[in-house]
C-alpha cells in the first residue's frame, strides 16, 4: 500500500549562508495493507521528516513515494488533495483549529469531504467523540480553547472518522490517559483488522509492542557527516 | 478533467517596468489557489491581467465557458467579457467601496446583479437578496440600509454575497480581509470555506497574509519582483520552502 524507494531530502537555508543539510538518504521500505510499521530512532534522526514527505507536506528530493498507486514525490497539487482526501489519513500531534467550527463538524469534515451524507458523518463523529471521553456538552464548541489532552483526541477522532486505506500516525497515544491510550491503541487495532496500512512514530514502547508488526530503523537512513 | 482556466506565459509591463511576465498555471474545478509575495511583486498585477481588468502584453487567459468550451478571454469582444464578468466569473475587491454601490440599499447591490442576468420578478429577488443576505450573516433587517451604514466587515461580507448571488465558477479575490480587525478577518474566513466549499467554487486569492492562504487555499504561487518563484500544495510551500524568498518570507511571520 505504501512503498518507498531511494528517499533523500536536504534542507538548503538560503538566509543562511546558503547552508545545505542533509537529513535523509536512501531510505527504503514498504508496508502492506493491514500491517503496522513503526519508525524509530533517536530524535532528530529524521522519524518526522519521513512522516511529512509521505503525506507531500515536505518534498522529497530524490526517489520515490507510492501511496495506493500515486508517486507523491511528483504527483500534482490535485493530486495530493486528492490521496489525502481518499487514501491517506494523517495524525499529527497538534490540532490545526479553525475558529468557529464545532468540534463535532471538525471531526466530522473528513468525511463530508468525500461523500458521506450529514446525518451519518454526524452520527460517526459523535461515536468516536464519545469513545475518547469529550463530554457531550464540549461538542457543540469550537476546541480552541480546549485543554491539550483534549485537543489531541479531538484530532484523533478527526483522523479516524473516514477509514483511510493507509495512515500516518505521529505519537498518537502521548499526553493520553490510560483509559483514553486504550481507546486509541483499540482504534488502531481496528483499523488494522479492516486492512489499513499503517506507519507510525510511537514513544511509548508498550504501546509501539502492541500495535507495530514490524520496526524499521530510520536512523540507518540519516547520511553520515562528513568527516 | 479540462481545466476551469489555463494561463499562459502572461507578460504586463509599465513602460521600462515589468509588472508580471512569464506566469502560467492550470486552475481545476473546485481549486483555490492562492498567490502571495510582498506589494509590489506583480501580484495585484496578475490579478487584474486574469480577470480583465488590465490587457496584458502578451499570454492566453483560456477560460472554460458554460456553452462553447474553453474560450480565450482575451480574444473575446468586449460585451461577452463583460457576460462573462456578470455570471461565471465574480471579483471581490479589497476595498468594499470599489465591488458595491454605496447608493443603493444593501438588498439592492445583491439584487442588481441578479437584474444584470435578466431577473425581473421582484418578490424571487428579494427573496434571494434575503436568503444571502442571511448567508453573510447579515440580519433580514438591514436589507433596506445603505452600505454606507454599514461596519467595514458587514461592506466586506455585501460584496461577497453580491458576488455570488449568481453562482460564478471562479471567484477572483484581492486581499479580501485586508483592513479587518483579526475577529471579524476569522469569520469572514470561515465564510469563505465553508461558500467555497458548499458551492464548489474555484478561486483565485491575492494577499499577504500566509495564515489566510494556509486556511484557504489548497495550491499557493509565491511572486516576487513579478515572476513567480515557488507554486505547489500550499502546506508544503509554507512548511518546507524551497527558495530563498519564501524562507524568508515564512521566517518573517511573528509568532502570537
Amino acid at each position: 500500500m505504501i512503498r518507498i524507494e531511494n528517499v533523500s531530502k536536504s534542507f538548503t537555508l538560503h538566509n543562511q549562508g546558503g547552508a545545505v543539510i542533509p537529513v535523509m538518504a536512501n531510505a527504503t521500505f514498504s508496508v502492506a495493507p493491514g500491517e503496522c510499521v513503526a519508525l524509530t530512532g533517536n530524535s532528530g534522526a529524521g522519524k518526522s521528516t519521513l512522516m511529512r514527505m509521505i503525506y507531500g507536506n515536505y518534498l522529497a528530493a530524490s526517489g520515490s513515494i507510492i501511496v495506493g498507486d500515486t508517486d507523491v514525490a511528483t504527483a500534482q497539487p490535485r493530486e495530493i488533495i486528492a490521496l489525502r482526501r481518499h487514501t491517506l489519513g494523517y495524525v499529527s500531534q497538534f490540532l490545526r483549529v479553525v475558529p468557529r467550527v464545532a468540534t463535532v463538524d471538525v471531526v466530522a469534515e473528513p468525511m463530508l469531504a468525500v461523500g458521506v451524507p450529514r446525518d451519518a458523518a454526524r452520527a460517526r463523529a459523535e461515536e468516536l467523540l464519545a469513545r475518547l471521553n469529550i463530554p457531550e456538552t464540549l461538542w457543540g464548541l469550537s476546541p480552541t480553547t480546549f485543554s491539550g489532552g483534549e485537543q489531541q483526541r479531538v484530532n484523533i477522532a478527526r483522523g479516524f472518522a473516514h477509514r483511510y486505506p493507509a495512515m500516518l500516525l505521529d505519537e498518537p497515544t502521548a499526553s493520553l490517559d490510560a483509559t483514553n491510550r486504550e481507546t486509541v491503541l483499540s482504534l488502531i487495532e481496528e483499523a488494522k483488522a479492516r486492512g489499513a496500512a499503517i506507519v507510525g512514530i510511537f514513544h511509548d514502547a508498550p504501546a509501539r509492542d502492541r500495535v507495530a508488526d514490524r520496526e524499521v530503523d530510520v536512523s540507518a537512513f540519516t547520511p553520515r557527516r562528513a568527516a | 478533467m479540462t481545466p476551469l482556466l489555463s494561463v499562459r506565459d502572461i507578460h504586463k509591463s509599465y513602460g521600462a517596468r515589468i509588472g508580471c511576465t512569464d506566469v502560467g498555471f492550470d486552475l481545476f474545478p473546485g481549486e483555490v489557489m492562492g498567490i502571495v509575495g510582498e506589494s509590489g511583486s506583480g501580484k495585484s498585477t496578475l490579478l487584474n491581467c486574469l480577470a480583465g481588468h488590465l490587457s496584458p502584453d502578451r499570454g492566453e487567459v483560456i477560460f472554460d465557458t458554460r456553452t462553447d468550451g474553453p474560450r480565450d478571454t482575451l480574444t473575446m469582444s468586449e460585451p461577452e467579457r463583460r457576460m462573462l464578468g456578470r455570471t461565471d466569473w465574480a471579483f471581490v475587491h479589497q476595498n468594499p467601496r470599489d465591488g458595491l454601490r454605496m447608493s443603493v440599499s444593501a438588498g439592492g447591490n445583491v439584487g442588481e446583479r441578479l437584474m444584470a442576468v435578466g431577473a425581473r420578478h421582484y418578490g424571487d429577488i428579494r427573496d434571494s437578496a434575503t436568503d444571502w443576505l442571511g448567508r453573510v450573516e447579515i440580519a433580514a433587517d438591514r436589507i433596506d440600509d445603505r452600505p454606507r451604514a454599514f461596519s467595514g466587515g458587514m461592506q466586506q461580507r455585501l460584496q461577497i454575497a453580491r458576488n455570488l448571488v449568481t453562482g460564478p465558477r471562479l471567484v477572483f479575490m484581492d486581499e479580501p480581509t485586508g483592513g479587518l480587525d483579526v475577529s471579524v478577518q476569522a469569520r469572514l474566513l470561515d465564510l469563505l470555506r465553508g461558500l467555497v466549499r458548499e458551492m464548489g467554487l474555484s478561486a483565485i486569492i491575492v494577499t499577504h497574509d500566509l495564515a489566510v492562504v494556509r486556511l484557504l487555499a489548497d495550491r499557493l504561487m509565491v511572486m516576487k519582483s513579478g515572476r513567480v518563484v515557488e507554486a505547489g500544495l500550499t502546506d508544503q510551500v509554507l512548511d518546507d520552502p524551497q527558495h530563498g524568498y519564501t524562507q524568508l518570507l515564512v521566517s518573517s511571520v511573528l509568532q502570537v
